[in-house]
C-alpha cells in the first residue's frame, strides 16, 4: 500500500505539473481539493484521466468521484480495492 | 476634447535581453540562426509555481511581462486588459490536437485544450490580479496588436481617467516553424541577424516575443511617450498606394513629412517585401533617418509590439542605438513613425512623440 | 456628441436554417436543429450536435459561387451570413474607409488544419499545405473583406464563447465614438474534431439533447453556424432614410476572474456585465422585456448565470430562455447568432421557448419560458454570452 501511495504521489506531481513539490511534501491523508493542495476542477479531470489511463479504473457518479479523489490515500484504497495496484 | 494616449510603462520578453532591465540592452548578435527564440526569465522569481502550473511558455511570458509592466507604472489593477496575438497559444493547440490523433480521441488530458484558447493570456492576467474589468483579445494576423491598441485608445476616449494594459505576443514552436517553413515564409539557410537586412534574400527570419504597455490619458513626466495616432490598411495596390496612406497619416496628425525625425520600418530581410517600404517612403516624400527592428526580434504577427517597445524606450532616452539605426544615428529624436507590413497584406502605422 | 447605433441588416446560418426567415420558421414551430453528427468521423458520433445541414461544397456555392480554392467551413459560414446582412442593409459606402469589418471565431480554419495535422504528425513533410494556410482566425475575416469589398479597418476577435458578442460591442463603440460610420460585425464557428474532443475531455457534453436551466441538465450540445449584423450611425440612417431593425443601446464586458473555465458560483462576472450593460443603456432592470440567456446547459453556467440574473432582477426576472436549446452552443458565433435571434424575437413579437424544460433548478426562484409566447411587445432585450477565461459580455437591443 505504501508503495502504491508513493507511486501515486509521483504520478500526481507529474500529471498536474506540480514542479515545486516533492512526494515527501504531500501528506497522503490531507485533502487534495479546496484545502490541502488546493486543487481545482481541471485537476480533478486530470486525475480521472490518470486513474483510467494508468489503472484502467472508471469513476462512477460525481459524488463517488468526490469521495475517491478526496486524498492520495483514498485514491490508493480505490485502486487497491479494485485489484489494480 | 480629444483624449490623448500616453505610454506610461512597458515590459518586453524577446530574443534580446529586454526583460528585467530598464531600458535598451546591449543587443545580441546571432551569427547563424534559422529562427529567434525569446530569452526567458526565471519564472519562479515572478510567478507562483502552483498558480502557474498549467501555463504554457507563452502564457508565462505574457503574465510576467504584464505584471512587470504594471509594477513599473505603479498600477496594481488596470481598468482594462486588451491583448493581440496572431496565432495564440499554438503550443497547447498542437499538444491537444496531437493527442486527439495519437490517443485516437480517448482519455485526453483537458489542460492543453483549455489553455489553447487565444484569450488565455488575457484571462490569466485578470485571474492573477483579480481584475474584473474589460477584457478582450484580438487575433488577426498583422492587425492583432494594432486592434488591441486601437481598442485601448477607444477605452481612454470613453474613460479618460482609466489605465489600460495592452499587449501583443506570439510564440514559435518547432512544429509551427516546420509548417511555415514549408509555406515558404522563411530564409532557407541560417543567417547572421546583424547582416539580415543587408544580405538580400528570399524569406524572412522568424521570431517571437511579448510586449505589454500601460496606457493612460494623463500627461506627465513619468510617461515614456505619447501615442499620437495609429492607422491600419489592408491589401494596398502597391508602393504608391502605401505612400499615399503614409502621407495622409502624417498630415492627419497635423504634420508634414519633413517633421518626422525617425521612421522605424518592419524590414524583415525578404527582398520583395522590403522593397515596398522604400517605394512607400519615396511616394510619401519621407527623406529622414531610418531604423529597423526585425533583425532583433524576428518576424511574427505581433512584431510591431516589439517596435513600439523599442520606440518608447528610444523616446524616453532620446538616443537611437547604432544597431537599430540604418545609417548614421540621428542626434536627437522627438518623434518616431513606425511603419510595418505583414507580407504585403496588413499594414500598420504608429506615430509617437516624446 | 456620441452617435446612436442602429442595426440595419441581419444574416444567419445555423442548424435551424439559412437566413432570418427560415430561422424564424424553425423558432416559431419549435424545430430544434440538434441531431446526429455526420460532418466527420469520430469516436463520438453519438453526441448530438447542431450541425448546419449543408456540405462544404454546398456552402461554397452559396458563399463564393464560381470560385475555386480552399475555404475553411468557418469562413464559408461567415461569408454567407455577412453577405445576407449586407444585402439586407444595402452596401452603399462599403468600400469607404469609414466602413469596418469585425468578425469573430474560436475555431478559425481548424476544420481544415486538423486534416493537415493528422498527416503532418505521421511525417512532417506530409499534409496538404492548402489545408493549413488558413488556420489562423484572421483568414476567414479577410475572405469576408475580399468578398464584400470592405474599405475600412478589419479585425477578428477570439474571446471564446463571447467572441461575436464582443464584435458587435466593438463595432457599436467605434460608431458611437465616430471612428466608423458603418460596421459589419458578427462571428462564425464550424464543428471540428478539436472542439468536440476538447469539450468531451472537460466532461461537459450532454449525450442527450441539452436542457438549459433544468435541474436535471447534464451539459451542452455543440453547434455551428454564423451570425452577422450591419451597424450604422444615426447620421447614416438620417442620410439614407433607411429603416432600422433594432438599436444597440447598451453593452457590458466584464471578467469573472475566478477560474480558467468555471464561472464563479455567485456569478460575479455575469452580474457585472449585465449591470454595466444596463448602466450604459441608461435602463433599469424593469425595462428589460426578455433575456436571451447564455444558457448552455452545463451545471456550472446555468447556476452561475441564474444566480446573477436573480441578483440583478430580484423579484422581477423577465421572460428568459436559452435558444441554444434550438441551435446548440455555437461557441464563437453564439453572441451574434443569438443577437440575430433576439432581433427576430423583438420584431416578430415572439418569445421563443427554452425547449425540453421539465424541472426548475433548486437554487433558482425563476423558471425559463417554456411555451411560445406571441404578441409580446418588447422594448428592450438583453443577450448574454459568457466565455472561457471569464469573458462575460452582455448586449442590449432596443426597439427602433
Amino acid at each position: 500500500m505504501e508503495q502504491l501511495i508513493a507511486q501515486l504521489k509521483h504520478e500526481i506531481i507529474e500529471v498536474l505539473n506540480l514542479t515545486e513539490l516533492t512526494p515527501d511534501s504531500i501528506d497522503e491523508n490531507a485533502p487534495l481539493f479546496v484545502e490541502g493542495l488546493g486543487l481545482d476542477s481541471i485537476d480533478a479531470l486530470e486525475l480521472i484521466v490518470l486513474l483510467e489511463k494508468k489503472y484502467g479504473l472508471k469513476l462512477g457518479t460525481a459524488d463517488e468521484g468526490k469521495k475517491i479523489l478526496y486524498s492520495v490515500r483514498t485514491m490508493a484504497e480505490f485502486i487497491r480495492n479494485n485489484n489494480k495496484g | 476634447m480629444l483624449t490623448e494616449t500616453y505610454i506610461r510603462s512597458t515590459a518586453a520578453i524577446s530574443p534580446q535581453k529586454t526583460f528585467g532591465n530598464d531600458g535598451i540592452p546591449e543587443f545580441e548578435e546571432y551569427t547563424e540562426v534559422n529562427y529567434l527564440k525569446c530569452i526567458e526569465p526565471v519564472y519562479r522569481d515572478f510567478l507562483d509555481p502552483m498558480a502557474s502550473r498549467r501555463m504554457s511558455r507563452l502564457v508565462k511570458m505574457g503574465v510576467c511581462s504584464a505584471l512587470h509592466c504594471l509594477k513599473k507604472a505603479g498600477i496594481d489593477i488596470p481598468d482594462a486588459i486588451i491583448t493581440g496575438t496572431g496565432l495564440g497559444c499554438i503550443e497547447d493547440t498542437e499538444k491537444f490536437l496531437g493527442s486527439v490523433f495519437t490517443q485516437e480521441e480517448k482519455l485526453l488530458n483537458p489542460t492543453p485544450f483549455i489553455q489553447s484558447t487565444h484569450n488565455t493570456v488575457a484571462a490569466a492576467i485578470a485571474l492573477a490580479l483579480k481584475c474584473y474589468g474589460y477584457n478582450a483579445t484580438y487575433t488577426h494576423r498583422g492587425f492583432s496588436f494594432e486592434t488591441a491598441m486601437a481598442d485601448a485608445m477607444l477605452q481612454l476616449a470613453e474613460n479618460p481617467a482609466s489605465n489600460v494594459l495592452a499587449g501583443g505576443f506570439d510564440e514559435l514552436t518547432s512544429n509551427s516553424y516546420a509548417i511555415t517553413r514549408r509555406l515558404g515564409l522563411w530564409r532557407t539557410h541560417p543567417v547572421n541577424t546583424l547582416r539580415l537586412l543587408y544580405d538580400a534574400g528570399k524569406g524572412a527570419l522568424p521570431g517571437e516575443g511579448v510586449a505589454f504597455f500601460l496606457l493612460t490619458g494623463k500627461p506627465g513626466n513619468e510617461n515614456m511617450a505619447r501615442l499620437d495616432a495609429m492607422h491600419t490598411f489592408y491589401n494596398p495596390a502597391g508602393g504608391a498606394a502605401c505612400g499615399k496612406q503614409l502621407e495622409g497619416f502624417i498630415r492627419k496628425a497635423g504634420l508634414e513629412p519633413g517633421d518626422i525625425n525617425l521612421v522605424m520600418l518592419g524590414l524583415n530581410g525578404d527582398v520583395s517585401g522590403d522593397a515596398l517600404y522604400s517605394e512607400a517612403l519615396r511616394h510619401a516624400g519621407l527623406r529622414t533617418n531610418l531604423a529597423a527592428f526585425k533583425h532583433l526580434c524576428g518576424e511574427y504577427d505581433t512584431a510591431t509590439s516589439f517596435a513600439l517597445w523599442l520606440s518608447a524606450e528610444i523616446l524616453r532616452t532620446g538616443a537611437v542605438p547604432s544597431q537599430v539605426s540604418m545609417g548614421p544615428a540621428p542626434g536627437s529624436v522627438k518623434n518616431i513613425l513606425i511603419y510595418n507590413h505583414l507580407r504585403g497584406h496588413n499594414h500598420a502605422l504608429y506615430l509617437l512623440s516624446a | 456628441m456620441p452617435q446612436r447605433v442602429f442595426i440595419t441588416g441581419i444574416g444567419i446560418i445555423s442548424s435551424i436554417g439559412l437566413g432570418p426567415d427560415a430561422v424564424y420558421d424553425a423558432l416559431v414551430n419549435k424545430h430544434a436543429g440538434i441531431g446526429k453528427l455526420t460532418l466527420f468521423d469520430t469516436e463520438y458520433c453519438d453526441v448530438p450536435v447542431g450541425q448546419v445541414r449543408l456540405t462544404n461544397e454546398e456552402l461554397m456555392t452559396l458563399a463564393v459561387p464560381g470560385k475555386k480554392g480552399l475555404y475553411s467551413r468557418t469562413s464559408l459560414l461567415a461569408i454567407i451570413a455577412a453577405k445576407q446582412a449586407v444585402a439586407m442593409a444595402g452596401n452603399e459606402g462599403i468600400a469607404d474607409s469609414s466602413t469596418g469589418l469585425i468578425s469573430a471565431t474560436t475555431t478559425g480554419g481548424m476544420d481544415r488544419s486538423e486534416v493537415f495535422y493528422k498527416d503532418f504528425l505521421a511525417d512532417n513533410q506530409k499534409g496538404r499545405l492548402r489545408n493549413v494556410a488558413g488556420h489562423d482566425c484572421g483568414d476567414g475575416t479577410e475572405k469576408i473583406a475580399d468578398v464584400l469589398g470592405i474599405g475600412g479597418p478589419i479585425t477578428t476577435i477570439n474571446t471564446a464563447c463571447s467572441s461575436s458578442a464582443n464584435a458587435i460591442m466593438l463595432g457599436s463603440r467605434m460608431i458611437r465614438q465616430g471612428k466608423l460610420k458603418k460596421a459589419v460585425a458578427g462571428g462564425s464557428d464550424a464543428l471540428t474534431l478539436f472542439t468536440l474532443n476538447g469539450f468531451n475531455s472537460l466532461m461537459i457534453l450532454d449525450r442527450e439533447l441539452c436542457r438549459p436551466f433544468d435541474e436535471t441538465r447534464n451539459g451542452l450540445n455543440l453547434g455551428e453556424g454564423s451570425g452577422f449584423v450591419v451597424l450604422e450611425s444615426e447620421d447614416q440612417l438620417m442620410k439614407t432614410g433607411k429603416k432600422c431593425l433594432a438599436e444597440v443601446t447598451g453593452y457590458g464586458n466584464a471578467c469573472d476572474a475566478f477560474h480558467q473555465t468555471a464561472s464563479s458560483p455567485e456569478g460575479y462576472g455575469a452580474w457585472l456585465s449585465m449591470k454595466t450593460a444596463l448602466a450604459s443603456a441608461g435602463l433599469a432592470p424593469a425595462d428589460i422585456g426578455y433575456i436571451n440567456a447564455h444558457g448552455t446547459g452545463t451545471r456550472n453556467n446555468d447556476l452561475s448565470e441564474g444566480i446573477a440574473v436573480q441578483k440583478i432582477f430580484q423579484d422581477g426576472v423577465p421572460d428568459i430562455s436559452s435558444t441554444k436549446t434550438y441551435t446548440g452552443h455555437t461557441l464563437g458565433a453564439s453572441g451574434a447568432i443569438e443577437a440575430v435571434i433576439s432581433i427576430i424575437s423583438m420584431n416578430r413579437q415572439y418569445v421563443f421557448p427554452n425547449l425540453r424544460f421539465t424541472q426548475q433548478m433548486n437554487e433558482l426562484a425563476f423558471a425559463p419560458v417554456t411555451e411560445l409566447k406571441a404578441g409580446v411587445k418588447m422594448n428592450h432585450i438583453m443577450s448574454n454570452s459568457f466565455g472561457f477565461g471569464g469573458n462575460n459580455t452582455t448586449l442590449i437591443f432596443s426597439r427602433c
